[in-house]
C-alpha cells in the first residue's frame, strides 16, 4: 500500500480504491468481502462497469421489476445483491461510489439508515455545491425533482456500507428492461423512467465528479490510495458473498409466474 | 425531573413498561441484548424479536430475512436481516441454541415488526445451549438507560 498526501493528518483514515470498468459482479462481492471480513474504513469508486446488468437489491422479485422476456431474449444478467433498495441498469455510464465504514468512524452519526443517509447527502453536497440544485429527496441524490443517485445499504453490528450508483449517462433502451416499481419514492408521481431520472452529464464531467467527490472525502478523512490487488483481509476470515447471478432456470420460472398472474 | 422520577418508581411497582424518553416501549419481562434484540424465555426456549427502539429507528419494515428452522444461532451472531428504507440491517441473537420456529406471518407482513414488536412481530424461537447466557443480557431497567444514552451520544 502507498500513503497518498495525507490531506487530512488527524484524521480517520480511508482506504481510497479506484477503479474502471470493474464488472458490477466483482465490486459487489469486494464490497460485501470488506463489509464483512475487514475493520478497516474504504472508499471505492468504480468509473462505469463493463457489460449491462440489471442489479436488484436483497428482497427483490423478478417478476415484479423487470420485463423477463426481454431480458431472457436478450441475454441481460441479473443480479441479486446483498444491500435493501430497488433495481438499477448499470452499465458504462454509471459511475459507483461505495463507503464502507466503522460504526464508530463519525462522531455523532448513529448506524441507522436515515443518518447515514444524511450524511451521504452531506458529502455530495460538497461535490455538487453551485452545480444544479443538488438534494437528498426521500432516499434518492436528484437535481431538482429528477433522480440521477440512488443509494442502498447495508447495517451490522459495527459496520455499514452506503453504495450509490450515479447514472452519469445512460442508454435508453435499457430502461425498457426495467418495470416502474410498486414501492417508488412519493416524489416520482408515478412519471415514467425517462421522466424521472436525469443525466450527470448534463452537470459535471466524469472526471471532475469523481475528483470532486475524492476531495470531499480527503476532507473529512485521512486518505490511503490502495490498489485492488494489494487488499488484505484476515487470513482466517471465512466468508461466501450472498450477491448473486441469477440462474436462467430462476428467470424463466419468474416469467412463468408473470404469466399466471396476468391471465387470472 | 422529579415527576418523571416518581412515574418510573410507580411503573416499576406496577411492573409496567417504562417508556423512554423517545416513548418507546421496553417491557419489564424480556431480556435485551445491545444490538437491540429482545429474548422471552419459555422453559428452555426463547423467543426473539427486534424492540420498539430499533423498529423506531429502522423505519417502516418491508422484508424480513429469515434463518431455516434448525439453523444453529451463536451470542451476539447475526442469524437474519431486516429490510427498511434502502437498507438491510443484521438481526442478532442474544442468546445461543438451535432455531425451532420461525415466524413465516412475517414474509407476507413485515411491517408486524414495527407494528408489534414484543407480540405479533417476534422473529424467531430458538431452544438455548446455554441458559447461563441469559445473565449477561440487560433487563428492561438497564435497557432503557443504554437506550437512553446511545441516544444522548448522537
Amino acid at each position: 500500500m502507498t500513503k497518498i498526501q495525507a490531506q487530512n493528518v488527524g484524521s480517520p483514515l480511508m482506504n481510497l480504491i479506484k477503479l474502471r470498468g470493474v464488472p458490477i459482479l466483482q465490486q459487489l462481492h469486494l464490497e460485501e468481502k470488506l463489509l464483512r471480513t475487514s475493520s478497516d474504513n474504504w472508499c471505492i469508486i468504480n468509473d462505469g462497469t463493463d457489460d449491462p446488468t440489471v442489479v436488484m437489491g436483497i428482497s427483490g422479485k423478478p417478476a415484479e421489476l423487470i420485463e423477463i422476456e426481454p431480458v431472457l431474449q436478450d441475454h441481460m444478467p441479473v443480479i441479486k445483491r446483498f444491500t435493501g433498495g430497488g433495481t438499477v441498469i448499470v452499465d458504462q455510464g454509471t459511475i459507483f461510489v461505495t463507503f464502507i465504514c466503522n460504526k464508530d468512524l463519525i462522531p455523532g452519526l448513529q448506524p441507522y439508515p436515515r443518518p447515514i443517509m444524511n450524511w451521504s447527502s452531506i458529502l455530495y453536497n460538497e461535490v455538487f455545491r453551485g452545480i444544479g440544485k443538488f438534494s437528498l429527496r426521500e432516499n434518492d441524490y436528484v437535481f431538482g425533482d429528477h433522480k440521477f443517485g440512488g443509494n442502498a445499504q447495508s447495517i451490522t453490528k459495527n459496520r455499514w456500507i452506503h453504495h450509490t450508483s450515479f447514472l452519469w449517462d445512460y442508454d435508453i433502451k435499457n430502461m425498457a428492461y426495467l418495470k416502474v416499481p410498486k414501492r417508488a419514492p412519493e416524489y416520482r408521481l408515478a412519471r415514467g423512467h425517462l421522466d424521472f431520472i436525469c443525466c450527470m452529464k448534463d452537470y459535471i464531467s466524469r472526471s471532475d465528479f469523481i475528483d470532486g467527490t475524492t476531495k470531499a472525502v480527503g476532507s473529512h478523512f485521512s486518505l490511503n490510495s490502495t490498489q485492488l490487488a494489494s487488499i488484505e483481509v484476515p487470513s482466517n476470515a471465512e466468508f461466501t458473498p450472498s450477491t448473486r447471478l441469477l440462474s436462467k432456470q430462476e428467470l424463466e420460472a419468474a416469467a412463468l409466474s408473470q404469466t399466471d398472474e396476468s391471465s387470472a | 425531573m422529579a415527576c418523571r422520577v416518581l412515574a418510573s418508581r410507580a411503573a416499576s411497582y406496577l411492573r409496567i413498561s417504562v417508556p423512554l424518553r423517545n416513548f418507546s416501549t421496553v417491557p419489564k419481562e424480556l431480556k435485551y441484548a445491545d444490538t437491540h434484540e429482545w429474548a422471552k424465555v419459555d422453559g428452555e426456549s426463547a423467543i426473539i424479536g427486534i424492540t420498539d427502539h430499533a423498529q423506531d429507528h429502522l423505519g417502516d419494515v418491508v422484508y424480513v430475512e429469515l434463518p431455516e428452522v434448525g439453523a444453529t444461532v451463536t451470542q451476539g451472531g447475526s442469524f437474519g436481516a431486516v429490510e427498511s428504507v434502502k437498507a438491510t440491517s443484521d438481526v442478532n441473537s442474544p442468546v445461543s441454541g438451535k432455531v425451532i420456529e420461525v415466524n413465516e406471518e412475517l414474509s407476507n407482513s413485515p411491517g408486524l415488526v414495527n407494528g408489534s414488536p414484543y407480540e405479533n412481530g417476534w422473529i424467531i424461537k430458538v431452544e438455548m445451549s446455554n441458559k447461563g447466557e441469559l445473565n449477561s443480557l440487560m433487563d428492561s431497567d438497564q435497557y432503557s438507560k443504554f437506550c437512553e444514552e446511545e441516544d444522548a451520544k448522537h
